[in-house]
């Protein structure tokens, strides 16, 4: 079966996927700033997966989260604000044989980008998509983001913003992403599993990673860093094992009871909320795309386009 | 294109009613009803047995923005001659109703013919300069389908009476009608031949009895027997994006370019391609270009306001030099404007359009069968400079069917390539000795860094670089790269007189009225030429040298005069070539030009020199 989404691989090397061939620029973030440790959690879950490194590809859109392709040494794109899901849909459909993970603040996933959050979420299209949030606008200095909580002052909101913040995990449901999960970066390993599950779903997964902005909201996040003598609260997943306790576990196959847990009070709880497996786009076009070849007796190109002329003759 | 040499079409027959049976050059035929009536279906088929007739074709349509309902026309022009325009007025006019008799009958030719429906239609008695015939067509039709009282089926009556009144090839009229009608259920075809049967049997009466009879066909344009092919822009563009090699693409629906969509997206799947439908403009070019980064250069294609959705986006594109192709096909203007009209004033925007210094390519095909190679070029163009390529075409291209000789599609043909070798050495994506060349992801790169694609200003390797002067560099190296295109486009050639009074430019889909209009005013003596000009930006070369010869350059335009008395692409041109003999010929009806009025806006500029 021909398909230009499934070119001919490059062969394969032998060289193995460590720190040092992940090693690129030095990042550009603030001292103290949370998107360094999303950096260590996802090359260390790329040291794990072992993925071929020419078969990644990141993407992002504006911001400072969307620096991060620049800081892991893979293929990538820097892409205009809030678009950063429709060119990886683009990459992803059009290539089978990549990995794209897209990296992208609150502002390109909740207020200019939210339009292709919902519709590339919708059509499941294989990516994972990781949301780094901390409820400012930081590389433009400090300015209200769509997240940032009511009475926060920026210098677009100096009294205080009285706008209503979007609840990001209500809203990601909401979108019909077949992967939904929730992280903070005072936790490494939570976020690294959470990372790798994200990597490891078929489908769109995208994973809201709390980071806070050290220069402009320290603060923003602390009511969910036991350190700072806040609450991380785990979803208990559902193990099936038969046992009392079980009854009262998270199903994350129930979209229902993941609306639930988004819409606990803050802190809210962290983990998966949903998961499920479902056809991905990737896979539909290929169905049809199969299809429409066997309908057309898998004609070349110059067959096809010599029939289309005699019909117009 | 059109580019054999023509000599200028004479008129139709001035009388229709002529004794005996009469050989013709070519006839236009109007047909105004409403566009629910399927009278764009009976034009196509008319279109179709032309081009099968080895007869030469063209259409224009106005449909009108609402769902259903609402006047709407079909015009079809064939011929046994070279035919370069819809025509300006009518030999036949086919009116369905009152208010296409009222609004059309002054289109029809004197000595002309109005064939309109008695059942809806009161003829104006007085009026002598026409011959009006009427036919019942509504309770006809009825009849014949066996009193179904929905008026459906007038449109294919009406095509009976069409093949009788010229005597046009009934099988292989009927034979259109079945590949349309064969694939529904059983009596729609038959209902349909039946209705076609009880208009050709019709009875006209003794003054239109006689027939016309088109001359025996010219040898085809291409001189090597090829055969005629029939279709619209839209659909030559498709063709044309296929055969040069694009599988891949993205848009959003938008009134008139939907059916380069909606046909990509039923089409590429075989060919082992996608057509993703998007849920915005600014979706559409950044999946588009995301397959392009990917490796498939790919297109994306939309109309006026959606271009200007596109913007931001090609900036990065002119940026990260990612080859893309956008086909803007034009509508009038601005916001929702006139959706369903043709207006040629999206031509700035394609140049100029979007922030910063942004240097693209626009290219404007001339005909529909030059949609097909506009198309091919576009690709071959954006693949060879990594370059965004925008295609203007217009709502009257996009929707007229024309004929034009079957293309060497084997020479043509483009297959698509995307190559994963492992990169070696240094890699310079954006080197400023060598062509912008992208290494597609899923590469592997055996010194170990990786490429970052990006909208940010970088280096001759791609990496983010504010330096002072790299940017100045940078600018210059997009630019350079555009002249070094220019210097390779073939100069255009003038049609007509090489020198004298005046030479009338044109670009995109006047180019059949424009030559036309050279054609009359060489017949009244003036020495004229006709420059067309298909490579908008940058111009190609050699064009100071050919306007020198002309005391005057009349540029035909589409669009308005603008504030400064120009029009777009002359106010292009004499920024380019500070001469001040070039002049505009501007219009904003949202209809095409007619000949006429090119000839006049020429008497209008010899009298304000």
């Amino acid at each position: 079966m021909f398909s230009h989404t499934r070119p001919v691989p490059a062969p394969a090397l032998e060289s193995k996927v460590t720190k040092t061939t992940l090693k690129s620029d030095q990042p550009t973030w603030c001292p103290g700033c949370g998107d360094f440790v999303v950096l260590g959690a996802f090359n260390r879950v790329l040291e794990k997966l072992q993925i071929p490194q020419h078969n990644l590809v990141t993407v992002a859109g504006i911001g400072c989260s969307s620096r991060l392709p620049y800081f892991v040494n893979t293929h990538g794109g820097h892409f205009i604000h809030g678009r950063a899901l429709s060119f990886a849909t683009g990459v992803s459909l059009g290539r089978d044989d990549l990995r794209v993970v897209v990296f992208g603040g609150d502002g390109d996933g909740f207020s200019i980008g939210g339009n292709h959050l919902d519709h590339t979420a919708r059509k499941n299209i294989n990516m994972t998509y990781v949301i780094m949030d901390n409820s400012v606008y930081g590389l433009t200095k400090k300015q209200t983001s769509p997240t940032s909580p009511v009475g926060f002052k920026s210098k677009t909101d100096p009294a205080g913003a009285f706008d209503p913040p979007v609840v990001p995990m209500r809203r990601l449901l909401g979108t019909g992403a077949t992967f939904v999960a929730r992280t903070h970066v005072a936790q490494l390993q939570h976020m690294t599993d959470m990372i790798e599950r994200a990597m490891r779903h078929e489908g769109f997964a995208v994973l809201e990673v709390l980071t806070h902005c050290a220069e402009f909201f320290d603060t923003a996040f602390d009511s969910m860093n036991p350190r700072k003598g806040g609450r991380f609260d785990l979803i208990q997943e559902k193990k099936n094992d038969g046992t009392p306790e079980d009854a009262n576990r998270h199903d994350v196959t129930d979209r229902d009871a993941a609306f639930k847990l988004a819409s606990l009070p803050s802190p809210g709880v962290f983990g998966v909320y949903f998961e499920v497996k479902e056809p991905t786009k990737n896979q539909r076009e290929a169905e049809l795309m199969a299809l429409q070849q066997e309908r057309a007796k898998h004609a070349d190109d110059l067959t096809l386009l010599q029939a289309a002329f005699n019909r117009v003759k | 294109m059109a580019s054999a040499a023509s000599t200028p079409t004479p008129s139709a027959p001035t009388n229709v009613a002529g004794a005996a049976a009469r050989t013709v050059r070519d006839v236009v035929i109007r047909l105004a009803g409403n566009s629910q009536d399927g009278i764009q279906a009976i034009g196509g088929f008319l279109a179709r047995l032309a081009g099968r007739s080895d007869q030469e074709v063209m259409t224009f349509m106005t449909i009108p923005a609402t769902i259903s309902g609402g006047p709407s026309i079909f015009q079809v022009r064939m011929g046994s001659g070279e035919i370069l325009s819809p025509g300006d007025r009518a030999d036949l006019l086919v009116a369905f109703y009152q208010h296409s008799y009222d609004a059309h009958r002054a289109q029809v030719r004197d000595g002309g013919v109005i064939l309109y429906d008695s059942d809806h239609v009161k003829p104006d008695p007085q009026d002598a300069r026409v011959r009006a015939v009427g036919v019942p067509i509504t309770s006809t039709t009825i009849e014949a389908t066996g009193g179904n009282a929905k008026e459906k089926g007038k449109n294919i009556f009406v095509l009976g009476l069409i093949a009788r009144l010229f005597d046009l090839n009934v099988a292989k009229l009927k034979g259109i009608m079945e590949e349309r009608f064969g694939k529904k259920a059983p009596d729609v075809l038959r209902n349909s031949l039946l209705t076609f049967d009880a208009g050709y049997a019709y009875d006209l009466g003794d003054e239109l009895r006689s027939t016309f009879e088109f001359g025996p066909p010219r040898a085809p344009k291409s001189g090597d027997g090829r055969a005629l092919v029939t279709m619209d822009g839209n659909q030559a563009l498709v063709y044309g994006l296929i055969t040069g090699g694009v599988r891949f693409g993205a848009a959003y629906p938008i009134t008139p370019a939907s059916s380069i969509m909606e046909d990509l997206r039923a089409g590429l799947s075989k060919y082992g391609g996608m057509y993703v439908q998007c849920e915005d403009e600014l979706a559409a070019i950044a999946v588009a270009l995301g397959f392009s980064y990917a490796g498939h250069v790919a297109v994306t294609n939309t109309s006026g306001p959606g271009m200007s959705l596109k913007m931001e986006a090609l900036g990065w594109a002119v940026m990260a030099e990612m080859p893309l192709i956008i086909v803007n096909v034009q509508r009038g203007g601005p916001s929702t404007g006139l959706p369903t009209m043709v207006e040629q004033s999206d031509l700035l925007q394609a140049v100029c359009g979007t922030h910063g210094d942004a240097p693209r390519v626009v290219l404007a095909p001339a005909t529909v069968g030059d949609c097909f190679y506009a198309a091919i070029e576009a690709a071959q163009l954006a693949r060879e400079y990594s370059v965004p390529v925008i295609i203007l075409s217009d709502q009257a291209l996009a929707t007229r069917i024309e004929a034009y000789p079957e293309p060497d599609l084997k020479k043509l043909y483009v297959k698509p390539n995307l190559e994963l070798k492992p990169h070696s050495g240094d890699y310079l994506a954006y080197s400023l000795k060598e062509p912008t060349r992208h290494v597609p992801p899923g590469t592997p790169m055996l010194a170990g860094k990786y490429p970052i694609v990006t909208g940010l200003e970088h280096d001759e390797s791609g990496h983010p670089n504010a330096s002072p002067g790299n940017h100045q560099t940078m600018t210059i190296r997009r630019r350079e790269k555009i002249k070094v295109l220019a210097a390779k486009l073939p100069v255009p050639e003038v049609y007509g007189d090489q020198e004298g009074d005046v030479l009338l430019i044109g670009w995109g889909s006047t180019f059949g009225q424009i030559r036309e209009a050279t054609n009359q005013l060489r017949a009244q003596g003036r020495k004229v030429g006709h420059l067309h000009i298909r490579h908008i930006h940058p111009l190609p070369h050699g064009l100071e040298s050919i306007f020198a010869r002309f005391r005057r350059i009349d540029v035909v335009e589409i669009n308005d005069e603008g504030v400064y008395g120009f029009g777009q692409f002359t106010t292009l041109l004499r920024a380019r070539y500070a001469n001040p003999a070039i002049r505009s010929i501007c219009k904003t009806d949202g209809l095409t030009f007619k000949v006429k009025e090119i000839v006049d806006g020429v008497a209008r500029l010899d009298a304000t020199p």
